[in-house]
């Protein structure tokens, strides 16, 4: 029984004429996930980003201290330290608990971008793709005044003028990254836009909204997410340069980028407080960046089916 | 039934202003298959996609059943005239599975029972349940053209646009095809206009047509004046002598 049960599972799961919509997508899902499978460095990626949400969700179960109790009799440990496995910061604090506690804080940063800037590129991506004309000229014009400053530069600014704080920084970093977004999707539907299905849809009454919709966006979506995921790398570093330039996460707060800025006064000395954070600001964007590229070899309308 | 008077149409890009139809007027009466045949660029898709109202720049007077027509399409025409385009690996979206391509116009149309309709459409073309969940690229090239052609009739329009509808098929399958929109025409009642460069597929399917060159109607003829080759104009001639293949006395004939 337990020997046959997978088995039919996959042959549901594959089976070449699903009965009901759920089996279809299902279906399609787990075609994706066989091809993306194939790729180790891809699964690689995945395993990093599903280790950091679980860090994410349980660290402060696995931390040993608090990230803010402070102890200055034990200030500036070296790695390996009794109690201390990654040493501790300039304030006696347990970096590995700050490290810890800071994953739930880029996640957030992360999630919070990606959840404003995806809907919102795709959004004006499409609707200047599909009309073309007048909207198409504003609203890429729009796009060309983002994408003229420094992502970093204009973050900056819109944060000195906002604010330094994490919500801040989300708001700097996500009007700063949305016309890269608004550029893929706009390509996406110029290729599409003449096709028959559209045509088909124009015909059966369809409006225009809809089109866009259910016809344009399912298309443009795959190329946006992977987008989303390459991307992770360059958020989580704009969000831990914003930290680490005092705009971003404020102290105490154990912002990774934040703890880097503050190790630099040790670098020399004890550079592991600026190390450990640092290590894991690198992990996690490589994580994000292998799992992008793997989901861009599944996803790609291009590619394959 | 489709009534065109003095069609025009023209593109124009930055450069260049393309008057692709010229003046072209035809009447398609209820129940008949109507032809419009041509070598490529000679504007008998324009045309058919004007009526469709896909291409936006047209002038002159078009009316099916009786609705004049203008730049914007009613519902009531949507659900009256609907279309089978050429390519079916292009006219079906490649992330919808034939249920929700055939959902999607009776949910714009507010149709009930969507479930036994798209059952029965599916039936009607000749597919099975199993192909309902699946997607366009699990299916080969004469099927997705079935489900193109279910789509179009799910909304049981009374007007059917068919643009080349098997000339991206293999030989073997455009039969089929043409065997299931003859058969639909019959059980329907439906009026067609039939787009093609294949006057033996013209001469199958319709009663009458119109020859059209340089974006102008040539000749219009009846299919019996087709088959007896009692044909006025040159062109026409030449097509026909075209189409029987090549020839040493045709060839001749062509070049004199």
């Amino acid at each position: 029984m337990t020997a046959t049960t997978p088995r039919s599972l996959r042959s549901w799961l594959l089976d070449d004429a699903p009965a009901s919509r759920r089996q279809a997508w299902f279906g399609r899902t787990y075609r994706g996930w066989l091809h993306f499978r194939r790729n180790p460095l891809a699964v690689t990626g995945l395993a990093i980003v599903l280790v950091l949400l679980l860090v994410a969700a349980v660290g402060p179960l696995l931390a040993p201290h608090s990230p803010y109790d402070q102890n200055l009799d034990m200030r500036l440990m070296p790695p390996g330290t009794e109690g201390y496995l990654l040493g501790s910061d300039e304030l006696g604090r347990d970096i590995l608990s700050r490290v810890l506690y800071g994953a739930r804080i880029t996640l957030y940063i992360v999630i919070l971008v990606a959840i404003i800037v995806a809907p919102l590129g795709l959004l004006i991506g499409t609707v200047a793709g599909y009309f073309g004309g007048w909207i198409d000229t504003l609203l890429m014009r729009v796009t060309d005044i983002f994408l003229a400053f420094p992502r970093l530069i204009l973050a900056l600014a819109l944060v000195a003028a906002l604010g330094p704080g994490i919500e801040n920084a989300v708001i700097a970093i996500a009007i700063t990254t949305w016309p890269p977004y608004a550029r893929i999707a706009r390509a996406e539907t110029l290729t599409i836009r003449r096709s028959d299905f559209i045509a088909a849809a124009r015909l059966q009454g369809a409006s225009s909204a809809r089109i866009i919709v259910r016809q344009v966006m399912p298309l443009c979506t795959s190329s946006v997410i992977v987008r989303v995921t390459l991307d992770m790398a360059g958020i989580i570093l704009t969000a831990a340069g914003l930290g680490f330039l005092g705009l971003g996460a404020q102290p105490p707060s154990p912002e990774w980028g934040a703890m880097v800025a503050s190790g630099r006064k040790f670098l020399l000395d004890q550079w592991w407080v600026a190390a450990m954070p640092g290590i894991a600001i690198f992990v996690v964007s490589l994580g994000f960046n292998l799992l992008g590229d793997g989901l861009r070899d599944v996803l790609d309308p291009k590619s394959g089916s | 039934m489709i009534v065109i008077e003095d069609l025009h149409v023209t593109f124009r890009t930055e450069r260049h202003v393309v008057q692709a139809v010229k003046g072209v007027s035809l009447h398609v009466r209820e129940g008949e298959v109507y032809g419009l045949v041509g070598e490529s660029g000679s504007g008998k898709s324009t045309v058919l996609r004007a009526l469709a109202g896909l291409d936006g720049a047209w002038d002159g007077r078009m009316t099916v059943a009786g609705e004049r027509l203008g730049k914007r399409r009613s519902g009531h025409f949507h659900r009256r005239v609907q279309m089978v385009f050429q390519d079916p690996y292009g006219s079906l979206h490649p992330r919808h599975t034939v249920d929700r391509t055939l959902s999607e116009p009776l949910k714009i149309h507010h149709f009930d029972d969507h479930d036994g309709r798209i059952r029965r459409v599916l039936r009607e073309v000749g597919l099975d349940d199993s192909f309902r969940f699946r997607y366009p690229h699990q299916l080969s090239g004469g099927q997705r053209q079935r489900v193109a052609i279910a789509r179009a009739i799910i909304l049981e329009p009374r007007v059917l646009l068919l643009d080349e509808p098997t000339s991206a098929l293999d030989v073997s399958v455009q039969a089929e095809i043409l065997n299931l929109l003859g058969r639909l025409k019959r059980d329907l009642g439906l009026t067609m206009i039939l787009v093609s460069h294949n006057l033996a597929v013209v001469a199958h399917m319709c009663d009458c047509m119109s020859v059209m060159r340089h974006g102008e109607v040539v000749e219009q003829l009846t299919v019996d004046q087709l088959r007896d080759g009692t044909v006025q104009e040159p062109y026409t001639r030449q097509l026909l002598l075209a189409a029987k293949g090549y020839d040493r006395a045709v060839v001749e004939e062509l070049l004199v």
